[in-house]
């Protein structure tokens, strides 16, 4: 059919005809405002941060520690009330160096998003957080890193009461 | 065979109108959980796909379908969304178990109204872009227009629009999960302060949060796992314009074919002869009225009177919103058509404690998604 | 299979171009009306509407399934819009296929449409709301970012390089050439323009990637004594299957895509597939990076973990190879309006089938094909097996 068909429908316009004042637009935006209930998991997750610590929480049926916490493992699906501290500290599962921003602005100095395997998790259980004081060109796979904190009186139970994790051995 | 689907476990948590102390995963958790234990299902073993009903904006997430499946037991199982009601929800669970490949399906409806900050604005988000946001109306206005023309085309009154707000109201004073029970003059309905006349404020439903999942299965398995299965007879689902240009006001014509569509695969011919109890949309007091006009159980003009005379009160010819509708326990967004099922259920089950209705075995739950749209879905049920 | 046998009997598309003047509304009745011209129907025909879009925050429009519903025939019918994110073009014919399957219609009309153009001032900005608004929102992430995290793990983990992975976008954007309505055809791409193209989330790069666009494509699905009426090449869905993992991205192996697999053995239990890679003729997984062909390849079970880029190196990927893959040109050459994409793979299905793709002909009668598409957070996997 596709060979039959000698125009296909679409047309495709340009920023040009914008500029040029050619297309007629209408401009609107959302004020959409939420508060999300943290609740028990995530809610705890929060207020460890706070106290610098990162939360986990363990299943009895499989024995798994998972990290951000949960109030019941969605394997086994059955509650899971025990909440375990973990170290602050992980490995490199992944990493990107990212150098547009997420309203598309090009930075010269790139942004290193990454999912950290957590220590005292179970293995390829982690976050995502960003990397620091690290030259974008010596990031591994596997490094080994640790958590950054903002000071106690600064931190607000987010997840970016963690500044970054930056490398344990000096690269 | 797979011709016949059962709903064979209920669970819900709620509704209030508000839920601090849980998150919606925790929230919706708990509802599954309870839905599961009453159909003694293991979601990881033997429920086979999931369907979930959620909109994006009502949770302030985009593409939330990623959320949905832990809390349900779906983790890495058949789960989808649709973008719809609870009683969407349940036609599509229906539509798979029905294919012959999955015997037990579960569906989840749930609303975190509260957690909306700015619900309103959200609400308006959904009218057209160019031709009617620019009015920076609230969207209460288009249920103000239907209710003008129903008013006027079927000489109905704002006195029968109220009388179905203190009958639902009172209703839920029976229903230990309503949150939103009160026994109304029709001078306290009258008198709330008119939003977009005729409309009053009192004619509104509030928002409430909660959380519904239920089970349904086939026939083979329906009969093993419960001794009060609910036999889906029929549904039926419809869309008018969604333009506001170009639709018809007056009447539910959505409800109308969507009610023709459950009607016909359930052999129904005479509405008010075959159907014990019903629950309907009341989101906006009108559209109970709209509703039974829609869904044939009185011709055009007369639900208004028939109301007002008491004919859908619990004890009489045919209960309406026994429950108290979403008068009585709140707007729950798209949950709305699950808590109509819910209800029906629970009363086809003989479980509807102090508000029983006695001798019912086939009820009709109807919905509707709510303004801007004309989008409807019916559901007959049967024990 | 299925209380009814389902088959696609026409189909219909619209360009995918970056921006289109036409309206959502406008681009999904473009390609329901081809689809219905294509097989000669009417809407009076049409039983039930089944359409499936993207996430609402690209329109600016909430409840767009609603907003949309006329463009897409549903006025007066039974109406329902799916979804499951990036995998909803390959799960909006499933949708079509259980209303069929389970005996409630005979005649469904499936579209998919995008109209991402109308984010401002670009559409990836939309995509920050898909992270989870309390443990990731407030980093700003991109959506780059899973990407290359998901592709820097897949190549480390087995030691695949970048130009192994280029050969990909290579091979889809000469093969969309011969798309009519593909945005990215390039006969003469090379893996040099590949590689030198632009750094944007290292390993990605911009030549990596099918940007947003905008389009339509529909497909018109019969139950089989309707499908023999109209037309004698019917095109029948034989398999269907869809998973969806854990939200917890971060708490699962990123380098290989096991909800993909789950979906096709889903799909190739139904449709009576012991050894996909002798039984599948053309396969075309969901491209919108071309590490992610791979990736689902390998999910898909069509290569062993690791080792999809031999597909490429070796010949069997392309046309006249033993199992074309993306013959269509896939998302990196005809582009990526997420859910009309992954019907756009349907839809090139059904015309290779029956012989009717043109200059992208799949030579030597292909009898079956698997289309697959993907979504949420590297989540859910959907796959649909056709043949003749």
């Amino acid at each position: 059919m596709t060979a039959k068909i000698k125009e296909f429908p679409g047309i495709s316009l340009s920023e040009q005809d914008f500029t040029d004042g050619k297309i007629l637009f209408n401009f609107d935006k959302l004020n959409g405002i939420y508060a999300w209930d943290t609740g028990v998991g995530i809610g705890s997750y929060l207020a460890s941060l706070k106290a610098g610590v990162i939360l986990g929480s363990h299943c009895p049926n499989c024995r798994k520690i998972v990290v951000p916490p949960r109030t019941f493992c969605e394997f086994c699906y059955r509650p899971m009330d025990e909440f375990v501290p973990l170290n602050d500290s992980g490995t490199v599962n992944t990493f990107s160096l990212c150098y547009v921003t997420w309203d598309v602005k090009r930075i010269k100095q790139p942004e290193i998003p990454a999912v950290i395997d957590i220590d005292g998790a179970s293995p390829l259980h982690g976050i995502m957080h960003m990397l620091g004081e690290i030259d974008p060109k010596k990031v591994k796979i596997g490094m080994r890193v640790k958590a950054v904190w903002k000071p106690a009186e600064e931190r607000q139970g987010s997840i970016n009461d963690i500044l970054y994790f930056k490398p344990i051995k000096e690269v | 065979m797979h011709d016949r689907v059962a709903i064979v476990g209920v669970g819900c948590i709620g509704f209030r109108p508000s839920t601090p102390e849980h998150s919606y995963k925790e929230m919706v958790y708990e509802a599954a959980m309870r839905a599961y234990t009453d159909a003694g299902v293991d979601p990881r073993r033997d429920v086979e796909s999931f369907v979930t009903v959620a909109e994006d904006f009502h949770e302030g997430t985009s593409i939330f379908d990623e959320y949905t499946p832990d809390q349900i037991g779906g983790a890495l199982k058949p789960v989808h969304t649709i973008t719809g009601d609870g009683l969407h929800g349940i036609a599509t669970a229906y539509m798979l178990i029905r294919t012959g490949q999955f015997d037990i399906v579960a569906i989840e409806g749930h609303s975190k109204a509260s957690n909306i900050k700015t619900l309103p604005e959200v609400t308006a988000y959904a009218q057209d872009p160019i031709l009617n946001r620019p009015l920076k109306l609230n969207s209460h206005f288009i249920a103000g227009l239907e209710m003008n023309r129903y008013l006027f085309e079927t000489d109905s009154t704002r006195e029968q629009c109220a009388a179905v707000v203190i009958k639902n109201r009172f209703n839920a004073l029976s229903n230990s999960l309503a949150p939103y029970g009160a026994n109304l003059t029709l001078e306290d309905v009258l008198s709330g302060p008119v939003i977009s006349w005729p409309l009053g404020s009192r004619e509104i439903a509030v928002h409430a949060d909660g959380a519904i999942v239920m089970v349904l299965a086939s026939e083979e398995k329906a009969l093993s796992l419960s001794d009060k299965p609910i036999w889906i007879l029929g549904t039926g689902w419809n869309n008018d314009s969604p333009a506001l240009e170009n639709r018809d006001w007056a009447h539910s014509k959505y409800t109308e074919e969507a009610a023709r569509m459950a009607y016909r695969q359930a052999g129904i011919n005479n509405p008010l002869e075959a159907i014990d109890i019903a629950e309907v949309d009341d989101t906006y007091a009108y559209k109970e009225l709209q509703a039974l006009e829609a869904l044939g159980f009185c011709r055009e003009g007369e639900a208004g009177t028939l109301t007002l005379e008491g004919f859908t009160s619990p004890d009489s010819g045919l209960p309406v919103n026994v429950s108290g509708g979403s008068l009585g326990m709140g707007n729950l967004l798209e949950a709305n058509g699950l808590a109509r099922a819910l209800e029906i259920v629970l009363q086809l089950r003989g479980e509807a404690g102090p508000r029983q209705i006695e001798n019912v075995n086939l009820g009709l739950a109807q919905s509707w998604r709510g303004v801007p749209t004309t989008s409807g879905a019916v559901l007959i049920l049967a024990n | 299979m299925g209380m009814q046998k389902v088959a696609v009997v026409g189909a219909g598309m619209t360009k995918f171009v970056r921006r289109a003047q036409e309206t959502a509304k406008e681009l999904t009745w473009e390609a329901a009306h081809m689809a219905l011209e294509s097989c000669e129907m009417t809407m009076d025909d049409i039983e039930a509407v089944c359409f499936g879009t993207a996430p609402d925050a690209f329109d600016g429009v909430h409840l767009n399934g609603e907003y949309v519903s006329d463009g897409a025939g549903a006025w007066r019918k039974p109406y329902m819009r799916s979804y499951v994110g990036g995998g909803t073009g390959v799960f909006v014919p499933i949708q079509g296929w259980y209303h069929i399957a389970s005996g409630l219609f005979d005649v469904v009309m499936v579209v998919a449409e995008e109209k991402m153009s109308s984010y401002y001032p670009h559409a990836q900005a939309a995509f920050m709301t898909i992270f989870d608004h309390t443990t990731e929102r407030p980093l700003k992430p991109n959506l780059l970012w899973i990407f290359a995290m998901e592709m820097n793990r897949y190549m480390t983990t087995y030691g695949i390089s970048k130009a192994d992975i280029a050969q990909v976008a290579v091979q889809h954007k000469r093969n969309a050439a011969d798309h009519p309505c593909a945005l990215l055809g390039d006969k003469d791409i090379t893996l040099q323009d590949i590689l030198n193209s632009e750094v944007l989330a290292w390993p990605v790069q911009r030549l990596d990637v099918s940007p947003v666009s905008d389009g339509a494509v529909a497909v018109i699905l019969a139950a089989e004594h309707i499908a023999k009426r109209i037309t004698d090449k019917p095109v029948w869905i034989e398999g269907v299957g869809w998973h969806l993992d854990t939200s917890y991205w971060t708490n699962r192996e990123l380098a290989y895509p096991r909800y993909v697999e789950y979906a096709a053995r889903m799909a190739y239990d139904m449709a009576g597939i012991k050894e996909p890679r002798k039984e599948i003729n053309i396969a075309e997984p969901y491209d919108p990076f071309d590490y992610k062909a791979l990736h689902h390849l390998e999910g898909l079970q069509l290569a062993e973990r690791g080792k999809a880029a031999e597909l490429y190196s070796d010949g069997t990927a392309s046309r006249s190879g033993n199992m074309p893959i993306c013959p269509s040109g896939g998302l990196l050459g005809v582009g990526n309006p997420i859910a009309a994409a992954g019907l756009m793979k349907i839809a090139e299905l059904f015309w290779q089938l029956r012989g009717e793709a043109g200059a992208r002909q799949v030579p030597g009668q292909p009898r079956r094909g698997v289309a697959q598409a993907w979504g949420d957070l590297m989540q859910v996997g959907t796959v649909v097996v056709m043949g003749k």
